[in-house]
């Protein structure tokens, strides 16, 4: 599911330790833990277990229909890696991801930025504004987003075609091209990513003290040092987990990408890993190995991040 | 695209102030009406922004109240006026409708129950005990959040129809607690911690129970934190599609966001005043109750992460 949110980990104050309950046995505190930890196992584990077994095994629509799964190897590894389509797919998504977050991540920081520097009224609109953005169920935002890219009656080739006189967009279609359909999809994913990290990074901005930044002005740093030598550093721990969790989201995405093609693009052309692991769900060997090789390469893009966090937080 | 412009205000603008010594702080009155001016531009720029921001969303209500002819006119109607409320109706006497929006509630009803018990006995655990593990459950909490659960849908599926659970609500309420208690817990944990335990034990002093103590004292002080998870998880069982989609093949068990892309598949290209009633009419609740309990929310969510 897609709205974890910002944990901010590496402004845990160092050295507070949870209070000790001598006069309780131990074995209380694994009691409260077993309901969340079994139905954790049960639900996520279990068939991350699963899945990575049945990578290693064929298994279609025989085996859906009662046949014993055949053990593979790597069979389902090697056809899949030896597919130039998938390498396609891979990078594909990879670099969608990248720009997405890369996007997101920009326009974030300057709208908490932007926030941080006008009055009341202005930020309070702009605030309420990427709220509504941000609490818009995501079906309902595909669909909004669907019709402002229509072809025939959409706004945005109106618009393009009226007010900036593009006559040739008149009647574009939006989501044939694979590029624009990219396009289409970097959109509407940066629209309702934006307002998640424009407040995470302005709750951070609002933790960087006073006394620090005055400090530093009266010590001749110009507002560009205070911002990239203070506020940067200072809020580095927010940005981090935010953009691990961008990154995380856009190697992933799957519902945006899909509904735009029900929506009548080539599916061929504009399959992302999500979609395409989708488009196995027969064959759910192959589809097993695919979402292990999509594991795999989330795990390189964030391994080393996530290494690094953890060393600097405190638990 | 006026909605991704906004790349170009990263940094601050530049108030060529130079480098500001004690002396030079003393602002003149040139410099203070320069920083002004600057500062009513950002706000003219925020208030653009949050203007395209916004729109998607307008738009969706404006469509809503438009009849067919002028959502396919030459020009677009800019406002609702002479609107109608046909597209509305026709939506809420849609059977499905109300079927989908059971299954929904059903759904989002048992995530919230499950989860916030089950997550708050572990933030209890967590924040409240020291024990062997403790520190190995919290790491599991932070790396379970990172897996890409998306990823995992085929292999849910399979495992809960071995079950009996693929088209049930208990299926797909199982796949949503499991996938939003890691983020509960750490986020109940900071409130758990954020109430001093000599609180209680004060009111043990004075002669309450341990037990006693505990929900007289931390318990009510703990309901922001239980209305901020509960809030988050409302959101995504509400709101999520994929596993809803693998998950719920029946028609007869559709939950909204299903319910909505079916609308749209039948409607596309003829109605869309019917599609963006539809939507409109599952967004707004939602967003109401979000601007609703926002500000609380996010204080959870830093409290999480600032008390350890």
């Amino acid at each position: 599911m897609a709205a974890t949110a910002p944990t901010i980990p590496g402004t845990a104050t160092p050295g507070t330790i949870p209070p000790v309950r001598r006069r309780r046995p131990r074995m209380g505190a694994y009691a409260l833990l077993v309901p969340a930890t079994v139905l954790i196992a049960v639900a996520l584990g279990y068939p991350l277990v699963r899945q990575f077994r049945i990578s290693f095994q064929e298994y279609g629509l025989k085996q859906q229909f009662g046949a014993a799964p055949e053990w593979v190897g790597l069979q389902n590894y090697t056809d899949l890696l030896s597919d130039s389509y998938v390498w396609t797919v891979i990078a594909r998504s990879i670099a969608f991801c990248l720009v997405n977050a890369a996007v997101t991540m920009l326009i974030g920081v300057a709208l908490a930025v932007l926030m941080q520097r006008v009055g009341r009224g202005a930020r309070i609109t702009l605030q309420v504004s990427l709220l509504l953005a941000w609490g818009t169920p995501v079906l309902a935002s595909m669909t909004v987003w669907q019709w402002l890219f229509d072809t025939q009656n959409g706004v945005i080739n109106w618009t393009l075609a009226n007010v900036f006189g593009l006559d040739s967009w008149a009647h574009h279609s939006w989501i044939i091209q694979p590029l624009s359909f990219f396009f289409v999809a970097t959109v509407i994913v940066v629209w309702m990513s934006v307002p998640f990290v424009a407040f995470s990074v302005y709750a951070g901005l609002l933790q960087v003290p006073e006394e620090t930044m005055e400090a530093a002005q009266l010590d001749g740093a110009s507002p560009r040092q205070r911002f990239w030598g203070i506020t940067i550093p200072m809020i580095r721990p927010v940005l981090s987990i935010v953009l691990l969790l961008q990154v995380i989201w856009d190697l992933k995405v799957f519902t945006q990408i899909y509904t735009l093609q029900r929506a009548g693009a080539p599916t061929r052309d504009t399959n992302l890993l999500g979609t395409l692991i989708y488009s196995y769900s027969k064959d759910f060997g192959t589809a097993g190995a695919l979402a292990t090789i999509m594991l795999v390469i989330t795990l390189a893009l964030t391994g080393f991040y996530i290494r690094q966090m953890l060393k600097e937080d405190e638990l | 695209m006026s909605t991704i412009s906004a790349p170009t205000t990263v940094g601050p603008a530049p108030t060529n102030v130079g480098p500001a010594r004690l002396r030079a702080a003393k602002t003149s009155e040139a410099g203070r009406s320069q920083s002004r001016m600057s500062r009513r531009l950002l706000s003219a720029l925020a208030v653009v922004v949050a203007l395209a921001w916004v729109f998607p969303i307008y738009w969706m209500v404006n469509s809503a109240f438009q009849p067919l002819n002028k959502l396919q006119a030459e020009n677009p109607a800019w406002l609702p006026i002479g609107g109608t409320i046909s597209n509305i109706r026709r939506v809420i006497n849609d059977g499905t409708f109300w079927q989908a929006m059971r299954t929904s509630l059903a759904v989002v009803v048992l995530v919230l129950v499950a989860a916030l018990i089950f997550a708050f006995l572990a933030a209890l655990a967590v924040s409240r005990f020291r024990f062997r593990g403790r520190k190995s459950f919290i790491l599991a909490i932070l790396v379970v959040q990172m897996i890409p659960a998306e990823g995992l849908f085929i292999s849910q599926y399979q495992v809960l129809d071995g079950w009996g659970l693929v088209n049930k609500v208990a299926g797909l309420a199982l796949v949503y607690t499991a996938a939003i208690l890691p983020f509960t817990i750490w986020m109940l944990r900071g409130f758990v911690a954020g109430v001093p335990i000599e609180l209680e034990e004060a009111g043990m002093v004075d002669g309450l129970s341990r037990v006693g103590a505990f929900f007289r004292i931390t318990f009510p002080l703990l309901a922001p934190g239980l209305v901020a998870a509960g809030v988050f998880g409302f959101l995504q069982a509400w709101n999520e599609y994929t596993l809803a989609l693998v998950v719920m093949t029946d028609p007869a068990q559709r939950t909204l966001p299903l319910w909505l892309q079916s609308l749209v598949e039948s409607n596309r290209a003829t109605d869309w005043g019917v599609v963006m009633a539809g939507s409109a009419v599952i967004a707004i609740p939602v967003i109401a109750f979000f601007l609703l309990v926002q500000g609380r929310m996010t204080s959870g969510l830093v409290s999480g992460a600032v008390k350890g």
